[in-house]
């Protein structure tokens, strides 16, 4: 089994939902970038999304953008990335996953990046721009190195597609809550409980919410619908505001 | 070839939530596009409200200066004045009847916005169009052109702030608003479906200007056939009909900027690699490890890093060459244009007439048709600054 629903489960067990913060790479900077994920770790967290910054994110909101540009600006990249991760191979409980989009992962190799994700301990991988029918060249390369692709589905996906997604989907399936793009939301759309079960019917792995969520109370509706929930947006205002990972964690333990 | 693909470029790379739009449009091109219904409302729209056909120009003054017989295909003439109408009215018809109230757009230049303002006011559509805040000073009257004919203007502050970025904002909003709206893509480039939707709509440019030329010169091809290529629309439509014919030398001129060492250009088919980027696999301005580069020419039309995933194949192929045109030569050829045949043409279009300028040499006694892809009144403002 895929070590990010391992983890997902160990937390089902407990009766608790399972933790996957996101923090862009190097992010707030790149000596505290190691801290707020040792931080993450040390307060729960199950899965760490660590997002390969991109110079176009079209799947994101301007919180996640702008963190993403700074970044970028402070030369983050994947040989950065991966020389970090190796460097402290085996320090982290959670079960670790890379998000971003294709580009700069094809540029750097397809080949070169599964293997290095094994190297580095990475075990899941997300690509905001690649639906189902583009993914196969991606799943190919990365599968021999213990990498799984994780699917991400939303409101408008109809179960024929999410069947397809499902066929082979491992780790977890990751439920886009909204349609549009990450950040923060008071409120979520009615739809997706019907949705979240239509999936829970589909996926036999676990269901992970993400987009808009910011708080754990806006969790306790979809109890039983879901096993685990992501929030970016929230964490990385959270750490602007000169708070700690920690702290953004408390209410969630 | 799989499907939604020229050779190794094109595919759908966008994210899973922009799929289920995509899915409804192809199957809106294989049953609604075919339909007499659409045909004969598309056709007579072209007519009626375009102008269609448009005419190709002899111009005999630059012809004498450079050498060459010179023609003009006349898209400047269409209504709102290039050849975006075509695209915007045959994707307005159709968002139309697949039942959309919303035409959702990205503009560099303006004209596509302001074709798409043109469609969704006839349709009884809502425009919006989302403009990099650069491009907004830079092209001030299509901006108040677009406000008259009712158009919401989405002013896009972040990366270059052109027409990039306006597609990156666009795509976001049609992932939050897919239900009522259509995005009219403005150029042969994006996911699968639209450079092929694209194409197929600007096709008619080389279908008529391939007649015309051959009405006029006694059944016989141009030699050469030249366009502008930005994300490269109005190209693949004056090409699409003249590939077949192998006589026919067939370019495409990317805008190489100021043509400075190190400066930004928008050439990616002759200086950029492939790579993914706005849903296709193409050839993209980017840095090694995949990041995209700003890119620049002094004619916001062309200045995207990106190109129609048709002519990274084309190129491949080495059916068409592709070159580049800097903006001081472009500007020449603006002006020769303007003063010896009476005809203001876009800053785009300038590009594909400078071809012809800068390579007079090479082209003594040839024949060569260009598409004059737009006209240049938008052009007024930045000139008066540069010229």
């Amino acid at each position: 089994m895929n070590p990010m629903q391992i983890k997902i489960e160990e937390a089902r067990k407990q009766g608790k939902v399972g933790l996957i913060p996101f923090l862009p790479a190097g992010f707030p900077s790149r000596e505290q970038f190691w801290k707020e994920l040792e931080e993450l770790d040390a307060a729960g967290a199950g899965v760490i999304e660590i997002g390969m910054p991109f110079s176009d994110p079209v799947a994101d909101g301007p919180v996640v953008e702008k963190a993403s540009l700074k970044c970028l600006a402070d030369g983050i990249n994947l040989a950065w990335i991966f020389d970090g991760l190796k460097e402290r191979k085996g320090r982290f409980n959670a079960a670790l996953l890379l998000m971003g989009y294709l580009n700069p992962v094809y540029q750097y190799g397809l080949d070169k990046f599964g293997a290095d994700c094994e190297a580095a301990g990475v075990s899941g991988l997300i690509i905001a721009d690649m639906p189902f029918e583009e993914s196969g060249f991606v799943k190919d390369a990365i599968e021999p190195h213990g990498v799984s692709l994780v699917p991400l589905v939303g409101l408008n996906t109809t179960r024929e597609r999410m069947a397809l997604y499902a066929e082979n989907a491992q780790g977890f399936c990751y439920f886009v809550s909204v349609l549009g793009t990450t950040g923060q939301r008071e409120s979520l759309p009615a739809k997706i409980k019907e949705k979240l079960a239509e999936a829970k019917e589909v996926f036999d792995i676990p269901i992970a919410l993400g987009f808009g969520i910011k708080h754990p109370d806006q969790l306790k509706q979809f109890e039983g619908l879901m096993d685990a929930a992501v929030f970016g947006s929230a964490l990385i205002t959270h750490i602007e505001n000169g708070n700690t990972s920690d702290s953004f964690m408390e209410p969630w333990k | 070839m799989k499907k939604g693909y020229f050779g190794d470029f094109g595919g759908q790379f966008i994210p899973e939530l922009l799929m289920p739009p995509l899915i409804e449009l192809e199957q809106a091109m294989e049953t609604i596009l075919p339909s007499e219904e659409f045909q004969t409302r598309f056709a007579h729209m072209l007519e009626e409200n375009v102008g269609r056909p448009s005419t190709i120009t002899h111009c005999p003054n630059l012809s004498k200066d450079l050498g060459l017989d010179l023609w003009l295909k006349r898209e400047d003439l269409n209504h709102s004045g290039a050849h975006k109408i075509n695209n915007c009215l045959g994707q307005g018809l159709l968002a139309k009847m697949m039942g959309k109230e919303v035409l959702l757009a990205e503009t560099g230049a303006g004209m596509h916005g302001v074709a798409t303002t043109v469609a969704a006011a006839m349709l009884d559509m809502k425009a919006v169009i989302y403009m990099g805040a650069t491009d907004i000073v830079r092209q001030a009257p299509n901006v108040n052109r677009m406000r008259l004919m009712g158009a919401e203007i989405v002013s896009v502050e972040s990366g270059t702030k052109t027409l990039k970025d306006a597609i990156n904002e666009a795509l976001r909003r049609w992932i939050a608003d897919q239900e009522n709206t259509h995005y009219c893509f403005g150029t042969a480039a994006g996911p699968h479906p639209f450079p092929t939707l694209v194409r197929g709509f600007q096709q008619v440019i080389s279908k008529e200007a391939r007649r015309q030329f051959m009405d006029r010169n006694d059944g016989s091809l141009p030699d050469v056939v030249v366009a502008c290529v930005g994300g490269g629309s109005n190209a693949i439509g004056m090409f699409h009909h003249f590939i077949p014919d192998e006589s026919v030398r067939i370019v495409g001129v990317e805008a190489a900027g100021t043509g400075e060492p190190g400066c930004c250009d928008s050439a990616p088919l002759d200086h950029g690699t492939n790579g993914v980027l706005h849903g296709m696999v193409t050839k993209l301005l980017q840095t090694d490890e995949g990041q995209i580069l700003p890119s620049h020419s002094v004619a916001p039309g062309l200045d995207y890093p990106g190109v129609g995933p048709e002519h990274a194949h084309l190129q491949a192929t080495g059916r068409v060459k592709y070159t580049t045109i800097n903006d001081g030569q472009a500007l020449n050829a603006f002006k020769a244009l303007s003063r010896r045949e009476g005809i203001i043409p876009a800053l785009e279009s300038s590009h594909a007439v400078a071809y012809a300028i800068e390579n007079k040499a090479e082209l003594q006694g040839r024949s060569v048709l260009v598409c004059l892809s737009g006209r240049g009144d938008k052009d007024l403002g930045i000139l008066d600054q540069i010229l």
